[in-house]
């Protein structure tokens, strides 16, 4: 009942294949833009801004990433920390050679340079499939991780082996280092997120996308109509290793301040790739709502054991988030393998013949 | 429409945002965090250290009500020694106006550095830490008593040498160093590196990864390969009874193995009998038998106030942790005499830790007695430099073996200078020192 389309007629076939035919969608999007864009950097605590909604960005660019890559192409990559830490300690290099340039620039720049990285990590993937795709991937995370420890260029020499963001400005407001504030931070990392993912819905609904999708259903039925696998696959990992890098390098740059090597090892491959499972493989917003879950609920969980005043010290708390999110992640995967965009998509379904249950 | 997306999207955020809400700011109390670890790899050293942190500032809170009369409104933050739950901690308790923070952990101090002069919230790094941080004119804000890990080498390479009859002698011998891969373990190899010049002697570096420290049989084969006349060890966690344990079943004589101040009794025991003779720095008494631990025992264990295990008390990690409580303690007692307020901010408790004199005196009034020396900062002078003595495992309980070893001032002075200027150099834009020094009382 709320969500029909009765009395929205289409008078071009280019209104017909927008992305979001249906006036409600477009509508609900401008709202969660307006939310996002304006509410929330003025309406929100510092705690609020930094420790919840900047990583849950990061972390939704970086799912989207893996899931052009695993849920779009079906090249399953354990390689996502790597192309991270690639991307950040490329935008490092960068600013501390090029100090004078936009840190805004250098970070999508860096980008390049993971997906660089992750074209020859992906050149495997013309002869393997599967399982032993992400066994290559999974060579390509530690090697990366071995050269973030074991090359001392990467830092600049620095001895204890981590990297210290120098403060830069953009429009003369500091925003990375110390001096920047959550707001401005939050503004900026949420306008690179929300242009990145402007760009992955158009790759994904047009002829890439397609290509992708179709190598992923049976690669075989694709190469005989036609698409050049090589070009598809290596796109794919390049694609996702530049979102995986600009995620890496606002994480460094706009979140934490500073890297060391561990930041970017195997658990936080398997961190965004249990993000991009829970939220739903093939999808966008399922990238959203797997890094809104994963990274949120444990912070949900401490924060909701302090509001209710329940006596449970943080180490236990802790232990229960583990317990938490492990059972979360079996229950979603029995009730719904597809994940929380197909919970969203069936939901939204619903709504279309509430209240009629079909 | 997306009307129930956005009721859920709502309540989620509402309750994010409520439970994030600032706490009714209790004008009576001085907020103390502790970001300590009981989970992950680390926590077999980090329970003792959270025990013994809480509970000295605890028992002052039952015995005396608090500091000064007001109460201290502790609140410990999980942070598994991952730099990315510390900084999680360190937003979360920014707000609400902490005197003082104490990441025990290099990782976690190391970005904290930057920002602890903006937010204005002092970082007390006891013994750990950026060693370069003992310059208080270039780190106004960041404290490391007693003993830096560079002073801590100094000290390790002096007892070396008395036993070789002279640290000339250690020309053309081999030492090794095994460490944790991590900013902790690789803060002294610049100065080792340089001693090894100095003195002749050939270094050798084990590193050891954190996720790997459980499994140091290859570091261990090489280390029966290469024969090393000395291994130190700078460990943490689960990396020092593995450490211990390999050298056991490599026959590595122990009385040749000196670690930094770091394992417990835990540790050593883990290798059993075989363990004996293993060696660390210790700036602090172990065991029980001082008024302060009675007092702990009384006011916060028998009234299980706390989830300390009663055998841990008198632990040398548990010792340190209540060590490191004291210098809070007294640096907030301070910081009230020097600005006459009672419920003291972050900035006071800098002044309070920069002008820190912890005499004998002092030590016997609040029952420390012998339990460790006297401490003093001065604004130039983050961290004292304090001498450490040696002290054995024999089988079943730490015992001293030596007087209190100073630290090679000249060695390593000219060299935390110099740390500190490039620290300076590398972070353009680094404030200049703006804060006053207050003439210590």
């Amino acid at each position: 009942m709320f969500y029909r389309e009765a009395g929205q007629f289409k008078t071009s076939y280019l209104a017909d294949q927008s992305v979001f035919p249906i006036l409600q969608d477009r509508i609900g999007l401008a709202l969660i833009l307006a939310v996002a864009f304006v509410l929330i950097p003025f309406g929100a605590s510092d705690f609020f801004l930094s420790v919840v909604m900047v990583p849950f960005l990061i972390f939704a660019l970086a799912a989207i990433g893996l899931n052009i890559l695993t849920g779009y192409t079906g090249l399953l990559s354990l390689g996502t920390g790597g192309f991270m830490g690639v991307g950040a300690f490329a935008c490092y290099k960068l600013t501390t050679l090029f100090p004078g340039v936009n840190i805004v620039v250098w970070i999508l720049v860096a980008g390049l340079f993971s997906s660089g990285v992750g074209l020859l990590f992906g050149l495997p993937s013309l002869r393997i499939k599967g399982f032993y795709l992400a066994v290559a991937t999974l060579a390509a995370q530690f090697f990366l991780d071995w050269c973030f420890v074991r090359v001392p260029w990467l830092v600049n020499y620095n001895v204890s082996g981590a990297i210290e963001v120098p403060t830069r400005t953009l429009l003369g407001i500091p925003v990375t280092g110390p001096n920047a504030t959550p707001q401005f931070r939050y503004l900026v990392i949420l306008s690179i997120v929300a242009l990145l993912t402007w760009f992955a819905s158009n790759l994904v609904h047009g002829r890439i996308g397609r290509s992708w999708m179709a190598v992923r259903d049976m690669d075989l039925a694709a190469e005989l109509i036609g698409i050049k696998l090589y070009r598809t696959k290596l796109l794919a990992f390049a694609v996702s290793s530049y979102y995986c890098g600009v995620a890496g390098a606002l994480m460094v740059f706009l979140w934490y301040g500073s890297a060391e090597p561990a930041v970017f090892g195997i658990d936080q491959s398997f961190l965004i790739l249990f993000m991009v499972i829970i939220g739903g493989l093939g999808s966008l917003i399922g990238s959203f709502f797997g890094a809104a879950l994963i990274y949120g609920l444990p912070i949900f969980m401490r924060s909701a054991v302090t509001a209710l005043g329940w006596d449970i010290v943080p180490s236990t708390v802790e232990h229960l988030t583990f317990m938490t999110v492990g059972g979360l992640i079996i229950f979603f995967l029995i009730i719904e393998p597809n994940g929380l965009a197909r919970l969203w998509q069936i939901g939204k379904q619903k709504m279309r013949v509430w209240p009629y249950p079909y | 429409m997306r009307l129930q997306a956005s009721i859920f999207a709502g309540i989620l955020a509402a309750a994010t945002v409520a439970a994030s809400a600032l706490p009714a700011a209790a004008q009576d109390s001085i907020y103390v965090p502790l970001f300590t670890y009981r989970t992950g790899p680390f926590s077999g050293s980090g329970i003792f250290i959270a025990e013994g942190m809480h509970d000295y500032l605890e028992m002052l809170n039952q015995r005396d009500g608090g500091i000064g009369g007001v109460k201290l409104a502790i609140e410990e933050c999980e942070t598994g020694y991952d730099t990315k739950k510390g900084l999680e901690c360190y937003e979360q308790v920014k707000n609400k106006k902490p005197v003082m923070v104490n990441p025990w952990s290099t990782g976690i101090t190391l970005p904290l550095i930057p920002r602890a002069s903006v937010d204005k919230i002092p970082v007390l790094s006891m013994a750990y830490g950026l060693s370069a941080s003992a310059i208080g004119d270039t780190f106004p804000w960041i404290f490391n008593p007693p003993a830096t890990y560079w002073d801590g080498l100094s000290m390790i390479l002096t007892y070396i040498g008395n036993k070789e009859g002279g640290l000339d002698k250690l020309k053309g011998k081999t030492l090794g160093y095994i460490y944790l891969d991590a900013g902790f373990g690789k803060e002294p190899i610049p100065l080792f590196e340089q001693f090894a010049k100095d003195y002749g002697f050939t270094l050798k570096l084990y590193p050891v990864a954190a996720t790997e420290m459980q499994n140091q049989t290859s570091q261990w084969l090489n280390v029966r390969r290469d024969r090393p006349n000395y291994m130190v060890l700078y460990g943490w966690g689960a990396l020092n009874p593995t450490a211990i344990k390999e050298a056991a079943k490599i026959n590595y004589p122990m009385d040749k193995f000196i670690s930094i101040w770091w394992p417990s009794e835990d540790d050593a025991r883990s290798a059993g009998a075989a363990a004996k003779g293993f060696k660390e720095l210790n700036w602090h008494a172990v065991g029980a038998n001082f008024p302060v631990m009675q007092d702990i025992k009384k006011y916060v264990v028998d009234k299980s106030l706390t989830q300390t295990d009663k055998a841990h008390l008198g632990e040398v990690l548990y010792n340190r942790g209540v060590y490191n409580s004291m210098l809070i303690a007294e640096a907030i007692r301070n910081a009230q005499k020097i600005t006459g307020k009672k419920v003291v901010t972050g900035e006071d408790v800098r002044r309070g830790l920069e002008t820190l004199d912890v005499d004998k005196a002092r030590l016997k009034e609040i029952g420390m007695d012998g339990f460790t020396d006297p401490v003093k900062l001065t604004c130039a002078d983050h961290n004292g430099h304090f001498p450490a003595f040696m002290q054995e495992w024999d089988g079943t309980k730490w015992v001293k073996i030596s007087e209190p070893i100073k630290p090679m001032e000249d060695k390593v002075g000219p060299l935390l200078t110099a740390a500190a200027k490039e620290y300076v150099e590398k972070n353009s834009g680094w404030p200049k020192r703006t804060e006053a020094c207050d003439k210590s009382s």
